[in-house]
């Protein structure tokens, strides 16, 4: 598991004003070969990261470890590590083919061996017809591929990615992220990768850390971030989320019974992490594609337990997204719970409908013990 | 009715605008038809068309010996002008604190203070130091009035340089000096360039200091025409005056078309 850690931080910490943290006591181990997204609202503190790790930025505090070596008071150019930036850096007075060069001519490798790895570097692209070109004359899509060869040609054991598709419109992210993940693959080089973009970081990484306000709030699969967020913040920063206050009834066994706060009564797994007591504060958070719909409280499945893990409410918004519906249902306090549900069970709704909504008992986790409130707010750069 | 009424506004408007032209103009192209006068005393309009001045001045021992003097100064004052103005431009760009604008406003003082004082400033220093009179310090002083025309120019250059340019040289392996002779210098180019162009203009044309520094046998063309035209007027001036009058408009034309290039340059970078 040791041999497994590529880079480390350790209690790392970054204040630009002497005052305000941007990134506090970080720890964090990348895996060698691991494909690692840092997701955060800007200010959150995941660009410092990066640029603390490529070295454009030094640490207030603490120490990062390459390889077993400490990096963080070597300069940019000795710690060999790619980087690819939102706006591409393509050096404007080179051809595709001299940008790529460059990394190599830096290290002064020989003429034969720079012309061959520029080759290979260009088809792994697929852009070995534009070597001549001028980086002017590529579409964005096309640039960020230079820029992304450009950045492993020289075999760096990492290559970091700032918003690397931000300045690309929905489609060509999609074909790039493709095609990002299959560069991955075929080199098996670690990646760290920054965005803002919950679906990228779910769909592209191996793992996902949730920054908020210069810490990680959790660090895990994108499954396990989906499925058993932390905390209310990860639950909404990632996906969409009920979050539904209440107070523990009964902890007994492996099912805690939750009083939610407008009266309901709700059943819930015991969340392995922390002991639950009578009493005590909790929030609980529902997948909107966890939440079913019928239309009277006599439909609802035969199993379903009597007046448990269901809520009323009415219609107050119908929004079709392509592959369902997604549904806005005032609760009557004021609060509003989305529902997603498939084409075909949504077509019996309509705007202005009284509803049931109902889910299992597994699908509703409790998060934190106390409540953070609204502080969800993440500082403005 | 109204279209008509438009009209006029319109005319009357490019009229005084051709008219401002002409004022500014007008005591600048007089010189070019009386340089092709043979006549001895200026008359307007020339009674006839002759090369005579021109080739008095080219077969002059004293303006071949001015013209390859104010070669060898402005070249070398463009060069010291161009290298320190970049430099500063640079570093300027990068580091913004309190500290630089003031440095940047010490930079750009030559230009606002009258040249009388920087002149009589020049010269007390360079005699105290034992070095008025030579090559040396009029080069230092002309380069010292060239000087902010580049750091302007290349301050607005690097004002749309992207300088994730220089980290991502960073980040590929090269040294900062690297990075800064290899990207950020070519990409800067035309308008450094641009800005040499201008310190040679304007150290070409430079006399007041000169005056005070100049030894004989290192008359510039400025200082030649000043003499010139204090002990008797001789027409061989209006050919020299067209000719420079030439250099500035290629070289205006030139400085031009460097900073259309700098334009087109600047905005390709951030476009996809």
């Amino acid at each position: 598991m040791e041999d497994d850690v590529l880079v480390r931080f350790r209690n790392v910490s970054k204040t630009y004003d002497g005052d305000a943290l941007a990134v506090r006591n970080l720890d964090l181990d990348i895996r060698k070969g691991e494909f690692l997204t840092l997701l955060g609202p800007s200010g959150s503190g995941k660009t410092t990261t990066l640029m603390m790790l490529a070295g454009f930025e030094s640490p207030s505090e603490g120490s990062i470890w390459l390889a077993g070596n400490r990096i963080d008071t070597l300069p940019p150019h000795r710690r060999g590590i790619g980087v690819v930036f939102q706006q591409y850096a393509l050096f404007p007075h080179m051809t595709v083919a001299e940008n790529i060069a460059y990394p190599l001519l830096c290290r002064k490798r020989p003429k034969h061996e720079i012309r061959e790895k520029v080759r290979g570097a260009l088809e792994l692209v697929q852009l070995a017809d534009f070597a001549n070109r001028r980086p002017s004359q590529l579409s964005g899509g096309q640039q960020q591929r230079v820029a992304l060869s450009r950045a492993l040609v020289f075999e760096p054991s990492i290559v970091l990615m700032d918003e690397p598709l931000g300045a690309l419109d929905r489609k060509l992210r999609e074909t790039l992220q493709i095609e990002i993940r299959r560069i991955h693959r075929e080199l098996k080089v670690t990646i760290v990768y920054v965005t803002h973009d919950q679906n990228e970081a779910l769909t592209m990484s191996d793992r996902i850390a949730v920054y908020r306000n210069g810490e990680i709030s959790q660090i895990g699969s994108p499954d396990e971030i989906y499925r058993n967020p932390r905390d209310s913040y990860v639950a909404t920063f990632v996906g969409e989320s009920n979050l539904l206050p209440g107070v523990v009834e009964d902890a007994g066994g492996g099912t805690v019974r939750v009083a939610l706060d407008d009266g309901t009564l709700a059943e819930a797994a015991a969340p392995a992490r922390a002991a639950l007591e009578k009493g005590l504060r909790i929030v609980a958070s529902l997948r909107p594609e966890n939440v079913k719909a019928c239309v009277s409280p006599d439909e609802l499945p035969a199993g379903h337990p009597a007046g448990l893990n269901r809520l009323e409410g009415t219609v107050a918004d119908l929004m079709f997204l392509g592959e369902q519906y997604r549904m806005s249902v005032s609760l009557g306090d004021g609060r509003t719970f989305i529902v997603k549900s498939s084409i075909g069970a949504a077509s019996r709704f309509a705007i202005g409908q009284s509803i049931v909504m109902y889910w299992d008992r597994a699908d509703l986790k409790i998060l934190e013990a106390t409540p953070r409130g609204t502080d969800h707010e993440a500082r403005s750069e | 009715m109204k279209l008509a009424r438009n009209d006029a506004w319109i005319f009357a408007f490019r009229a005084l605008c051709a008219l401002i032209l002409l004022f500014l103009l007008l005591p600048l192209v007089v010189i070019v038809p009386l340089s092709f006068s043979p006549d001895k005393f200026f008359s307007f309009p020339p009674s006839s068309f002759s090369l005579k001045w021109y080739a008095s001045i080219f077969t002059s021992e004293r303006w071949l010996q001015a013209g390859l003097n104010s070669l060898f100064i402005s070249a070398c004052a463009t060069v010291l002008a161009t290298c320190l103005g970049t430099l500063a431009g640079a570093g300027l760009a990068r580091y913004r604190s309190r500290a630089s604008n003031l440095v940047l406003g010490l930079l750009l003082l030559p230009m606002l203070v009258p040249i009388v004082i920087t002149g009589v400033g020049i010269f007390f220093l360079d005699a105290y130091l034992g070095i008025a009179g030579t090559y040396a310090s009029i080069i230092i002083a002309q380069a010292l009035v060239g000087l902010p025309f580049v750091v302007i120019t290349v301050t607005a250059t690097l004002q749309g340089f992207d300088h994730d340019l220089i980290k991502a040289a960073l980040s590929l392996g090269a040294s900062p000096a690297k990075a800064f002779t290899s990207i950020l210098i070519p990409v800067i180019m035309p308008g450094v360039l641009a800005g040499a162009l201008f310190a040679f203009a304007v150290s070409f044309d430079e006399i007041v200091i000169t005056l005070f520094l100049v030894s004989p046998g290192k008359e510039t063309i400025p200082v030649q025409i000043f003499s010139g035209i204090r002990d008797s007027i001789n027409p061989e001036i209006t050919a020299i005056a067209s000719l420079l009058l030439l250099v500035s408009v290629l070289m205006m034309i030139l400085a031009g078309l460097l900073l259309r290039d700098r334009d087109k340059l600047s905005s390709r970078v951030g476009g996809a």
